[in-house]
């Protein structure tokens, strides 16, 4: 029972993580309907820089979170001027192959710098966030990842609803020549959305650097684990993302628990075929009307 | 009848005429010249590393023609390639080792399980607009890395499987040279089929579902087979290299065939020229040549002393090279290597006066 | 080859059974979450005939086509071609069954000549199998070349010849529309749908392409079904039309009934312009 409940503490934390990550890589896709196939290279990047600014650098744990998630944002920002802008107008698989050459550079680049080795933070985390509750401890780590995953899917439902710079983003994503007629600067909600998708990834990468330790392959391979979350919540709904991240979490924590733990890593994406015969447009997606 | 080299305009009289690979005689002559070089003379002028390479550069065109179709032609993604790729060998090899298949059969056999297998990964994403099939690819390739190294008792996991020497009706070939011929009449018939398919009805409707398929669906395609059949073609040609590759190397385990690998060949389309079956011999002969400076800069690098681990730390060069060479050519020559030679081409053809 | 003149070879068995188109609609009703965009619509076309279906616009003629060519799927109602209902069938089935269409919104394949647009719309009528086409055996060959002369008949026919070879994406909005009644004409269809031939249109144009309908129609009754907004032209060449409102049929007949009819002139220019 002990182990059961331990499981799905992990399972629930690492869940939110995964949808968070999703949310991101959701968030580009609604904006411009590209499939970012270096949503786990951002991450990784994220993870690196807090790693360097904290071991290397020495900075305070506060200061360093700030830089790196700063330092997403703008990396989101540059990586669309530099190589999506070019693109725009161009067919999609253009685009989406790019960003699969994008992943090999950027996975290129970090083990150049980093190297493939594993690293750890150092413990900064204050011992009293963990929760006693029975015989059950929870510790820091997962406190921390279920709240910032909560806070995140609330402030960017915010943004999108009454901010404006979300509501031009929700008006790019429904049709862009209708949003660009109406004076809706495309290009800088495209930028927008990448560096918000960088922002959150990177974010995401900090804190499963936490739980499972850095190291470029691991984080990378996240970032294609987005892909079953999303294909369960449905490819454009930000909610879904979270409770499809949930949905994966728990049965990779649950596999690895009672099944095997090689089988873990290949289950989401079992269900992931499964989800596309049963119910292709997710649990949560929208199927869309043709007009011809 | 009079050799037509170069016609200053189209003077077909004949609509069969219009139905010709090459426009010309001209480049059926140069064909033809290329051919009998390329099996006359190639394979006595070079050596036994020479020929290793050329042997690997058919065996990944074959593989690259396959995503080409899928790519270029249907345009859907598949991220699964390299697995598939795997299948084949693994096929392949199973075959050989344990039904005792020869090497004539066991090519199209294990092109024909890939292709099966291809399909159950196709068969859920092909319902769907866009690009499902990416996804289901991708998931493809994990599913079927684990089970490769997995499934024991098929594929003895992680030990591998050595294949029998290769030998057709009773003539065993060993060396690089046999194998030469092997591999470069594969690739010379597969080549021919690709150009069969892109000509005919089959490679109008792939090209119809890439361009609109709404449209196409109004002509009368059905565009879920279709983009089942392109899919299934595809991973005909990928199991098909696979095999040969199996056979090639004469021991296989699982390694080879992860995402890295199919990554590798979408680089070689889009650098080849998406839409060109010519296009992806082009790109596998890049990336092979470029898999190869790299091998050859690391060996250089372990060899000297002061310099041993820069030449640890060039391994992930690799992926960056590959890397920038996508992004390269789709931000600035989208079409690829084919693009460019026929621009080269047709500047010589009007030189001096090319404007 | 003889260069071609005169009436394409497709046309020839006119008065045959092969030709035969018998539409029967009845009680279509369509609805896209609560908003009706078709109620109870029912109507027939018979072998040989023209019918323009009228209505201002969201009366539902585009979504009539849509369900006529399974782009659409009625919720109630059935859909009788030739005595087999296709109320459900899928488009490219439907066009297997002889209903060809051109779109409102041209959906070419820009990316590829006049020619190939063509060959594509005879992809029906290929009757080779894979394996062939994977040799390109002399039958293929054949089979091509019969298909390339049909699409040279059309060609002909519809005045295009100087633009076979071009991309479809150079060309202009009229010629485009041409290309793509070419197109559909090329699936050899029985009941061939037009959904606005002639939006967007110059005068010129109109003319040419009035002259090619009224041609197919009169002289090789080609059934088709029009719809349009351009009452001179509607009014000139269909021998009955049928006017839709709000998803629902207001009156069906002659064009001059039609045009006296209080509820079609209510609906075009709205309620205090009676007459």
């Amino acid at each position: 029972m002990e182990f059961f409940v331990q499981l799905l503490v992990n399972g629930i934390s690492i869940g939110f993580l995964y949808g968070m990550a999703a949310m991101g890589f959701v968030m580009i896709f609604k904006s411009s309907s590209v499939l970012n196939f270096a949503h786990g290279e951002l991450l990784a990047f994220g993870a690196f820089i807090f790693l360097t600014m904290v071991t290397w650098a020495g900075l305070p744990v506060y200061a360093a979170f700030l830089i790196s998630l700063t330092g997403c944002f703008i990396m989101g920002f540059v990586i669309e001027r530099l190589f999506l802008r070019p693109l725009i107008g161009e067919p999609l698989i253009y685009v989406i192959m790019l960003t699969v050459g994008l992943a090999a550079i950027f996975k290129g680049l970090m083990l150049l710098i980093w190297g493939g080795n594993l690293y750890i933070y150092p413990d900064f985390l204050p011992p009293n966030l963990s929760i006693e509750w029975g015989g059950i401890n929870i510790p820091p780590v997962y406190v921390l990842s279920t709240m910032i995953g909560l806070l995140f899917l609330v402030l960017l439902g915010l943004f999108f609803k009454y901010s404006s710079q979300g509501i031009y983003m929700r008006s790019v994503a429904d049709n862009q020549t209708a949003a660009l007629s109406l004076g809706v600067h495309v290009r800088r909600v495209f930028a927008l959305s990448w560096a918000i998708a960088a922002l959150v990834a990177g974010m995401s990468g900090i804190v499963l650097g936490i739980i499972n330790g850095i190291n470029v392959h691991d984080l990378s391979s996240v970032g294609l684990k987005v892909f079953p979350v999303v294909i369960l919540g449905g490819l454009d709904s930000i909610g879904g993302a979270i409770i499809g991240g949930l949905i994966i979490g728990l049965l990779e924590t649950f596999t690895g628990g009672y099944l095997s733990p090689s089988l873990r890593d290949v289950v989401p994406y079992i269900v992931l075929v499964f989800i596309l015969l049963i119910r292709p447009y997710g649990l949560f997606g929208l199927v869309e009307i043709e007009r011809v | 009848m009079k050799l037509q080299l170069h016609p200053c305009g189209n003077f077909k009289e004949r609509y069969e005429d219009e139905l010709t690979i090459f426009e010309t005689d001209y480049g059926r002559l140069w064909l033809a010249i290329g051919l009998s070089m390329l099996f006359g003379a190639v394979p006595f002028a070079s050596g036994p590393y020479l020929l290793y390479v050329l042997n690997i550069i058919a065996i990944t065109s074959i593989a690259a023609i396959g995503l080409n179709i899928l790519i270029g032609f249907t345009g859907q993604i598949s991220l699964g390639h390299g697995a598939f790729f795997g299948v084949g060998a693994y096929a392949a090899a199973i075959l050989a080792t344990q039904v005792h298949f020869p090497f004539l059969l066991a090519l199209p056999a294990a092109g024909l399980i890939t292709a099966m297998v291809g399909m159950v990964f196709g068969i859920p994403s092909g319902r769907l607009k866009g690009l499902y099939l990416t996804i289901a690819t991708l998931a493809g390739q994990f599913i079927i890395e684990y089970v490769l190294i997995h499934w024991d008792s098929l594929t003895q996991g992680t030990r591998g499987i050595v294949l029998p020497p290769v030998s057709i009706f009773g003539m065993e070939i060993i060396d690089e040279r046999g194998f030469f011929y092997v591999t470069f009449a594969s690739l010379v018939l597969m080549t021919l089929i690709a150009v069969n398919i892109v000509r005919t009805r089959y490679g109008r409707a792939f090209i119809a579902i890439r361009d609109n398929d709404r449209a196409a669906e109004g002509m009368g395609i059905p565009i879920f087979q279709y983009k089942l059949l392109s899919f299934g073609i595809s991973s005909f040609y990928a199991g098909f290299a696979g095999a040969l590759w199996a056979y090639y190397m004469t021991s296989i385990t699982a390694e080879p065939f992860t995402l890295g690998l199919s990554v590798e060949y979408i680089a070689m389309v889009i650098i080849g020229g998406m839409g060109s079956v010519a296009g992806s011999i082009y790109g596998a002969v890049f990336i092979t040549g470029l898999n190869e400076t790299l091998r050859w800069l690391t060996d250089i690098f372990m060899n000297i002393d002061a310099l041993q681990g820069a030449g640890l730390t060039i391994a992930p060069l690799r992926e960056l090279v590959f890397g920038f060479a996508i992004v390269f050519f789709i931000i600035f020559e989208p079409r690829g290597l084919a693009e460019v030679w026929r621009i080269i081409r047709s500047s010589f053809r009007l030189w001096p006066f090319s404007y | 080859m003889k260069a071609f003149r005169g009436r394409p070879g497709i046309f020839d068995s006119v008065t045959v059974t092969e030709r035969r188109a018998e539409l029967d609609v009845s009680d279509l009703s369509l609805s896209f979450g609560g908003v009706m965009a078709l109620g109870n619509v029912s109507l027939s076309v018979t072998t040989g005939e023209l019918l323009a279906v009228i209505g201002p616009n969201g009366a539902g003629k585009t979504s009539l086509l849509n369900c006529l060519t399974g782009y659409y799927r009625p919720q109630k109602g059935t859909i009788i071609f030739n005595g087999k209902d296709i109320t459900h069938l899928h488009t490219h089935e439907l066009v297997k069954e002889g209903i060809g269409r051109t779109f409102q919104n041209i959906e070419l394949f820009p990316g590829m000549t006049v020619l190939s647009n063509m060959l594509l719309a005879r992809h029906i009528h290929c009757k080779y199998r894979l394996g062939a086409a994977l040799a390109f055996l002399p039958s293929v060959r054949r089979e091509e070349v019969a298909h390339r002369l049909v699409v040279e008949e059309i060609i002909d026919f519809l005045e295009m010849q100087a633009i076979r070879k071009k991309p479809v994406g150079s060309l202009p909005y009229g010629l485009r529309k041409r290309v793509e009644l070419g197109r559909a004409l090329a699936l050899k269809p029985k009941l061939l749908v037009l959904d606005e031939p002639f939006a967007g249109m110059t005068l010129e144009e109109k003319e040419d392409m009035v002259r090619f309908l009224a041609e197919m129609n009169e002289e090789w009754k080609q059934t088709m079904i029009l719809v349009e907004h351009d009452m001179s032209i509607v009014m000139s060449i269909s021998k009955r039309i049928v006017a839709l409102n709000f998803g629902e049929k207001l009156a069906e007949g002659s064009p001059e009934l039609i045009q006296n009819n209080p509820e079609v002139i209510k609906a075009y220019l709205g309620e205090e312009a009676v007459i």
